[in-house]
């Protein structure tokens, strides 16, 4: 545990010595106030729509503002998970502190879980500087905190997915841009892949459908929690970490 | 210590460690040398359980690498030849990460990086960036890392390549002190160190164990001198053989250029002063002397001889 920790701090501690995470940072901040500033906007106009004809339409702050803006940022972090985590295992495979690393009593699952707990944690830390927006709302009205929280819940264990996929992308190879090109392409295909449903046969499109990341989001984005949706991400990121653990262990066996 | 029995391991159709047999005794510093690509860091690698073997079993203080890896690597100290050092973490700091990732706590972790800070001689270079530090001083971050939490074995990987004299010196002697109580196994291809630093020798070559050579016992036996002089081949062998302090004396080929020369290597013991008779046997017969010193060293010829060995039995096979 102590090394586990002790993997997790150090990992924690190269992000904010890294120029580039800054960057990433602040990048995420701009964007993701921009499209807040759009949907501020919209959501005006809708609502000013809505008080000249009350019967024609409703607004919800949930549905139509604060979850849009969460989903642009899951949105946004699908591109900026790669960034974040091509680094963690292909450098040092690269430069051979792995091997070192490995040589004090430390398993591989120790490592993978470090790394990925650390850039979970950067993660949780770029969603939360990102939300003085959200927070701004609280004194400008009254949105439903358990469905904004449950809002951030889904953008967790989005987040964790996407991570743990770039976590493999990463045990994969000892380049860093193959590790990050080889995640964007995944995590889009699982974002999309239910859109499949609306072609393919009824079956397979409801076995794509609940397979796609954005499927499952959609419900806690919306404020709602089903478990099915919890059960789907805890599997697909421990699904993803296991085997980011394996292919940590066999690549070695056979370099 | 180390016990390693019938070690195979493969890479792909390439046999990079073949039926490797050998033994560290607690206390002993061994001295485990071979060409490059001998399969010297895979059977390290072994040890330190980066990789599993193919075949065999290697034990670390009774406990199987296979089995029981976390217990071997809580025992060993390792040095990488590379030194793969966190170039953006400061030295006290990683070191600092080292003993907490080795599973001490946190005040101990601190106090063992101020030890082996002490014991490298890193003291002054503690707040300053891995990345920054030179060679040599990088070479002694990976020593101190090797130190901390003070395991029962060693294995170390080149630690004295890229230093300077002095500091070479400095890094012998420390490996020197831990004689006794702590096992180590040194990999190096300066024999001159080796010879200096450890107990006994494992020499392998193409995976197999080449020699096992005790220093403690054939290092008295010295390695002669070589004499290099010009005058009549005959003559001058019966001359030399009969200074007085003179062993055993063996013709040697005649350095490239000088034709002309003849050349000894005469076994004479302890006697110092039978150099200066030989020399002035040399010169009062007339001939002139060209070269006097100490032949090359027992374990490089000893060394030369085994791989060359070898390399000739390939060449017949093939």
């Amino acid at each position: 545990m102590k090394a586990l920790k002790a993997i997790y701090l150090r990992e924690l501690r190269a992000y904010f010595l890294s120029p580039i995470f800054y960057v990433i940072l602040v990048v995420f901040q701009v964007v993701t106030g921009f499209f807040y500033f759009l949907h501020v906007a919209g959501y005006m106009e809708r609502s000013m729509m809505a008080a000249r004809n009350p019967m024609a339409m409703q607004v919800d702050l949930q549905t139509m503002l604060i979850g849009p803006v969460m989903l642009n940022m899951a949105f946004l972090m699908m591109i900026i998970a790669p960034i974040l985590t091509m680094r963690l295992l292909a450098e040092e495979k690269k430069s051979g502190t792995l091997e070192l690393l490995l040589s004090y009593p430390v398993s591989d699952t120790m490592v993978v879980l470090g790394k990925f707990l650390a850039v979970w944690t950067v993660y949780a830390l770029m969603i939360l500087l990102s939300s003085s927006g959200l927070g701004l709302l609280f004194w400008l009205t009254e949105p439903h905190l358990p469905a904004m929280l449950t809002g951030y819940l889904g953008l967790m264990l989005v987040g964790a997915a996407f991570l743990s996929v770039g976590l493999l992308a990463s045990a994969l190879t000892e380049n860093q841009i193959v590790a990050a090109t080889n995640t964007f392409p995944v995590l889009i295909l699982f974002w999309v892949m239910g859109f499949a449903s609306f072609v393919a046969p009824p079956a397979t499109g409801k076995v794509l459908e609940s397979l796609s990341t954005l499927t499952h989001l959609e419900k806690l984005n919306q404020g709602l929690i089903d478990t099915a949706d919890l059960a789907f991400f805890v599997l697909f990121t421990a699904f993803f970490l296991f085997t980011a653990i394996r292919v940590l262990e066999a690549k070695r066996w056979k370099v | 210590m180390i016990e390693v029995k019938g070690l195979c391991k493969r890479f792909g159709a390439n046999l990079a460690v073949d039926e490797l047999s050998f033994t560290v005794q607690r206390g002993e510093i061994l001295g485990f040398l071979g060409p490059n690509g001998a399969g010297k860091t895979t059977t390290i690698r072994i040890l330190t359980g980066f990789f599993p073997p193919n075949e065999g079993t290697a034990l670390v203080g009774g406990r199987d690498v296979l089995e029981d890896i976390m217990a071997v690597r809580a025992m060993i100290g390792y040095l990488p030849e590379s030194v793969p050092l966190y170039s953006e973490m400061r030295v006290g700091e990683y070191l600092h990460f080292v003993g907490r990732a080795k599973g001490l706590s946190s005040k101990q972790a601190k106090q063992e990086a101020g030890r082996v800070i002490e014991a490298v001689g890193l003291g002054p270079r503690t707040g300053q960036l891995i990345g920054q530090l030179s060679k040599g001083y990088r070479q002694r971050v990976g020593l101190a890392q090797a130190l901390v939490s003070d395991p029962p074995v060693l294995i170390l990987d080149e630690p004295t390549i890229g230093l300077d004299p002095g500091q070479i010196v400095e890094i012998r002697s420390l490996v020197r002190s831990f004689a006794g109580h702590k096992t180590v196994m040194l990999s190096s291809h300066i024999l001159p160190e080796v010879e200096a630093t450890c107990d006994r020798v494992v020499i392998i070559n193409h995976g197999r164990l080449a020699a096992e050579v005790d220093l403690r016992t054939e290092a008295q036996s010295g390695a002669g001198l070589r004499l290099v002089a010009r005058g009549p081949a005959e003559e001058l062998g019966r001359l030399v053989a009969a200074v007085p302090g003179v062993g055993s004396v063996e013709p040697l080929q005649p350095p490239p250029g000088e034709a002309d020369a003849v050349g000894f290597i005469i076994q004479a013991g302890e006697d110092q002063a039978v150099r200066g008779r030989l020399a002035k046997a040399v010169v009062e017969a007339g001939c002139e002397l060209l070269e006097l010193a100490p032949a090359a060293t027992h374990l490089e010829d000893l060394f030369l001889r085994v791989i060359g060995s070898e390399a000739a039995a390939d060449k017949e096979a093939a």
